[in-house]
């Protein structure tokens, strides 16, 4: 496959591109999902194909072609070229490619248990059950579902670049809705978009999904006429999985340097971080270190090399408070003139690599969820992403979560329904002041993280805390 | 090959090697499973996009592919399975793996059958020009669009699509579409504030970068130097970014079948939930739309009047709704939508009598006038209670005049009780038609004004 992906390069070259690089991809997909005790949907998707990545002069051009010959590939080179011509009518300011070590190599990510090879009648009785489970304790409707990806990708580039990877990744999760008079009411497990890694179905297996069908069943019912959460400013506490959205939408997203440099203005929007600031803002408090490290074994956003073929690293993106990096591939690191992050990826053969998330994550903090709570006297604690919206500078969000509880005199009491928290971003990680301990590090994945035009889809990993803010504004609604 | 050379496997493929596809997996299916049904997509398309920021070329893709999609359902228990590859082999791969997925999985005691022979209302809308159409011709838009802002920073993109399909069954059903595309969708930019122009047809010659550069550069102009207000309930006029974003909601939580069947739409037929001014329906047949002339279970499309003088009067089906719900299916089945069930595509809203969201300004008493909406998520969808933000440009209007542009604010609103009786105190007679990212058909609809919205907070810092 190598020979395709060499013969995109040189279709490239041939028509007087100074750098090109190509991506040949073998991806198989499947997918079941299940509703009130029966499978509803089962999804196999395979897709084959090269994309091939042209610069001339300083403008760019990028084509896709499904299943080629060597001789399409190859003309598929020429075309990425003559696009970039096209692109040099509209002309920008030079460009170039920060330095990196040009990789050559082979990875896998660890896989003990081939998600493919499980029975495909063992994952149906598996999805079957957890709703059938979840809908015999009244809830109406119960819905489960698995995901898994098996990607090789075979990178060549005309400066030496000959990287193979295979990378597996699955996942699972269940919920349960209730429906009331007005409104409904829904509980997930583990998350609300379930809980995927770089992993085999080991990862399902560990997430003992039926242990949990009947509490969230009972839970979603049970909100149906919990008390409102409170509208006002209070001590919220945050569980890990809404914090990994947290980290997502609120800091990762800031840091993509393609935003900051106003590469995503009109649709996924720019930034309120300014370069100039890079090393002397203080982003949060100081209990807040965030890295980004695509070398964690089995989280969502691990790999061998970004899809520039750079090698997989960590690197502080916030220590101790302090703004310290960003997420960039080799030309917007030239552009800004920081170390390449090497965080560049596509969505398939057929889209361009761009700035994506790997593993943003906190690392732990000396507290814990109990200690969090015994340590408020009036606050909510709230669990289990349900909406999510921030805006275009990633500076103001609002988040509603599943469900939240209010805590009195440092004890949990009251479950509440439709609790919803807003803020703006450096105030409010400037309000943090406890945050969880290492025995509840989470590697929460993210498979849906959606950027680009076209669309590309990204999987991404968060490691995550359960953490305590002060004087947030909660209970937002219409 | 050159920039201007037409490359495109859509534009270079008839309709006879989609069908002869079809046919030949068919063959491979009835072989391997005797007596099960199936039914076969084969679906080809081109799509090119030119992207552009900092009023320049950053991003510049083209991509073809084939894909064929398989469904086989043995004695009730089915399976899909796709591929892109269409070698003999790849075929009979993709036949053995979806027939062994089909005999592995539990009996379906819903499914529906394959949709029986009828024949389409159209073959979609298809113009030969924008499906040959060049990188360079893109880049020519784009430089308009750059040229038109006028020295303000300039961002979007400019795309075109051209998509051919073939779809066959074992009930005897055969159809065959091509459609086409195009859009531009940018900003212009001053050093406080953006605005926004979209524009989407079936053909790429409709669509003007000078004059779309031109509207977002005004709209920039206009919003320069925005001030905060406190939020609340305010009146607002929507232009149709932000309607198309309300019907979207609408559409795929409300007018939807299986949400309906669910017991989690707000949909009550015969019920007069919206205002008398507001006529909606659905119509992937009509001249506008970009979309092929069936969906995804091979029933032809056709129009479904959702709301007519404000009464509700019909939601959109899939096959299998249909069968539940003891109707006959509108066409609906949104390839590869998974558990979102049936929803609609190409929403038109009547047009009024209000002329442009300016003049519906004019009218207004103390509102605001709100160009487009940003990252909209749905908090419950029974009551269609949505949180986002205002983008691209919102000015406070008092006693029908512009007083001042304002920052960015949040919202959180229901959108059918927006639309509600008495809530809509004008219509646009403008239509502007919009490219639907989710479920790739085309909205038109006009400018709204509203009684009230209700405003949350303010989005900066």
């Amino acid at each position: 496959v190598f020979d395709l992906a060499t013969a995109a390069v040189e279709g490239a070259l041939t028509a007087g591109a100074r750098y090109a690089d190509a991506r040949a991809m073998q991806s198989r997909y499947e997918s079941m999902t299940a509703k009130n005790g029966d499978v509803e949907e089962l999804v196999q998707r395979e897709s084959v194909g090269v994309g091939v990545r042209a610069l001339i002069g300083s403008s760019w051009g990028f084509a896709a072609v499904p299943d080629p010959s060597p001789l399409a590939a190859r003309q598929a080179g020429r075309r990425a070229a003559a696009i970039a011509r096209a692109s040099a009518t509209v002309p920008g300011p030079a460009v170039d490619l920060a330095d990196v070590s040009i990789g050559q190599g082979s990875w896998s990510s660890e896989c003990l248990e081939d998600p493919l090879s499980v029975p495909l009648s063992e994952k149906a009785d598996l999805l079957a059950g957890l709703t059938g489970t979840i809908s015999a304790a009244g809830i109406p409707l119960a819905e489960a579902s698995y995901q898994i990806w098996d990607t090789r990708k075979w990178l060549v580039s005309s400066e030496g670049h000959r990287i193979d990877q295979h990378i597996r990744e699955c996942g699972a999760g269940m919920s349960a809705t209730a429906i009331g008079e007005r409104e409904t009411q829904r509980r997930s497990y583990p998350a609300a978009r379930g809980q995927y890694g770089t992993r085999g179905w080991e990862q399902v297996r560990e997430l003992n999904l039926p242990a949990h069908a009947t509490r969230i069943a009972e839970e979603a019912i049970a909100l149906l006429s919990a008390p409102e959460c409170p509208a006002g400013e209070t001590d919220l506490i945050l569980g890990s999985e809404q914090m990994a959205l947290q980290i997502h939408e609120s800091v990762g997203h800031a840091v993509e340097l393609d935003r900051i440099l106003g590469w995503e203005a009109a649709f996924a929007g720019t930034s309120w971080l300014d370069l100039s600031k890079l090393g002397l803002l203080q982003f949060g408090s100081e209990l807040m270190t965030i890295t980004a490290d695509a070398t964690l074994p089995g989280a969502l956003g691990s790999f061998g090399f970004d899809d520039e073929g750079t090698p997989a690293r960590s690197m502080d993106i916030v220590r101790d408070g302090v703004w310290l990096g960003v997420l960039s591939g080799r030309d917007s690191a030239a552009v800004a003139g920081v170390p390449c992050g090497g965080n560049m990826r596509s969505d398939g053969y057929a889209r361009l690599p761009m700035v994506r998330m790997t593993n943003i994550g906190l690392l732990p903090g000396p507290h814990s969820l109990d200690e969090m709570i015994a340590a408020t006297d009036d606050g909510v604690y709230m669990e289990t992403n349900r909406s999510w919206s921030i805006d275009d500078r990633r500076l103001n969000f609002q988040f509603g979560c599943e469900i939240g509880w209010e805590i009195k005199d440092g004890k949990r009491g009251r479950m509440l329904r439709n609790p919803t928290y807003t803020g703006i971003s450096p105030r409010f990680w400037g309000s943090l002041d406890m945050l969880g301990g290492r025995s509840e590090w989470t590697f929460w994945g993210t498979p849906n993280c959606g950027k680009g035009q076209p669309g590309q889809i990204g999987h991404t990993g968060h490691p995550a805390v359960p953490a305590r803010f002060r004087g947030v504004r909660i209970g937002v609604r219409g | 090959v050159t920039a201007a050379e037409p490359v495109g496997l859509a534009a270079g493929t008839d309709d006879t090697r989609l069908t002869a596809i079809a046919d030949q997996v068919l063959g491979l299916a009835a072989a391997a499973a005797p007596g099960a049904e199936a039914d076969v997509h084969v679906i080809v398309r081109d799509d090119g996009l030119t992207r552009f920021a900092l009023s320049f070329v950053h991003q510049n893709v083209a991509e073809e592919d084939l894909r064929v999609r398989l469904r086989v359902a043995v004695d009730g228990r089915w399976a899909t399975a796709d591929t892109n590859r269409v070698d003999p082999a790849a075929l009979a791969r993709l036949v053995d793996s979806t027939v062994d997925a089909a005999r592995h999985r539990p009996v379906d005691p819903s499914f529906p059958g394959m949709a029986p022979p009828e024949p389409a209302a159209t073959t979609g809308n298809w113009d030969a020009a924008t499906a040959a159409t060049s990188p360079d011709q893109r880049a020519a838009v784009v430089r308009d669009f750059v040229a038109a802002a006028g020295g303000l920073q300039a961002a979007g993109y400019l795309a075109t699509s051209s998509e051919r399909a073939a779809y066959a069954n074992t009930a005897g059903q055969r159809l065959h579409g091509s459609c086409t595309s195009a859009t531009v969708d940018g900003i212009a930019r001053t050093a406080n504030s953006d605005g926004v122009a979209r524009r989407s047809s079936v053909r790429l010659a409709d669509i003007s970068g000078t004059e779309a550069g031109a509207v977002a550069a005004t709209a920039a102009r206009n919003a320069t130097a925005p001030s905060e207000l406190e939020p609340g309930d305010y009146e607002v006029v929507l232009e149709p970014s932000c309607v198309t974003d309300m019907l979207k909601f609408l559409g795929i939580y409300g007018f939807n079948g299986q949400s309906v069947a669910e017991g989690r739409s707000f949909v009550a037929l015969g019920a007069a939930q919206f205002d008398p001014t507001i006529e909606l329906w659905d119509d992937a047949t009509d001249a506008l739309s970009t979309s092929l002339p069936y969906d995804g279970d091979g029933t032809p499309r056709r129009r479904v009047d959702l709301v007519v003088k404000g009464v509700t009067s019909a939601v959109v089906h899939d096959r299998r709704t249909a069968a539940a719900a003891g109707t006959t299916s509108t066409g609906h089945a949104v390839l590869g939508s998974g558990a979102w069930g049936p929803f609609p595509t190409d929403i038109r809203l009547a047009p009024g009598a209000g002329g442009t969201a300016a003049e519906l300004a004019g009218r207004m008493g103390r509102g605001l006038w709100v160009s487009d909406f940003w990252y909209t998520r749905i908090l419950d969808p029974r009551t269609t209670v949505v949180t986002g933000l205002t983008r691209n440009g919102v000015w406070l209007v008092e006693d029908g005049k512009v007083v001042r542009p304002v920052r960015n604010l949040r919202f959180t609103q229901s959108f059918v009780d927006a639309l509600g009786p008495e809530a809509v105190r004008g219509v646009g007679s403008v239509i502007r038609s919009h490219a639907d990212r989710w479920g790739g058909g085309t909205f038109a609809v006009p400018s709204l004004h509203l009684a009230r919205w209700h405003f949350t907070g303010g989005a900066g810092g």
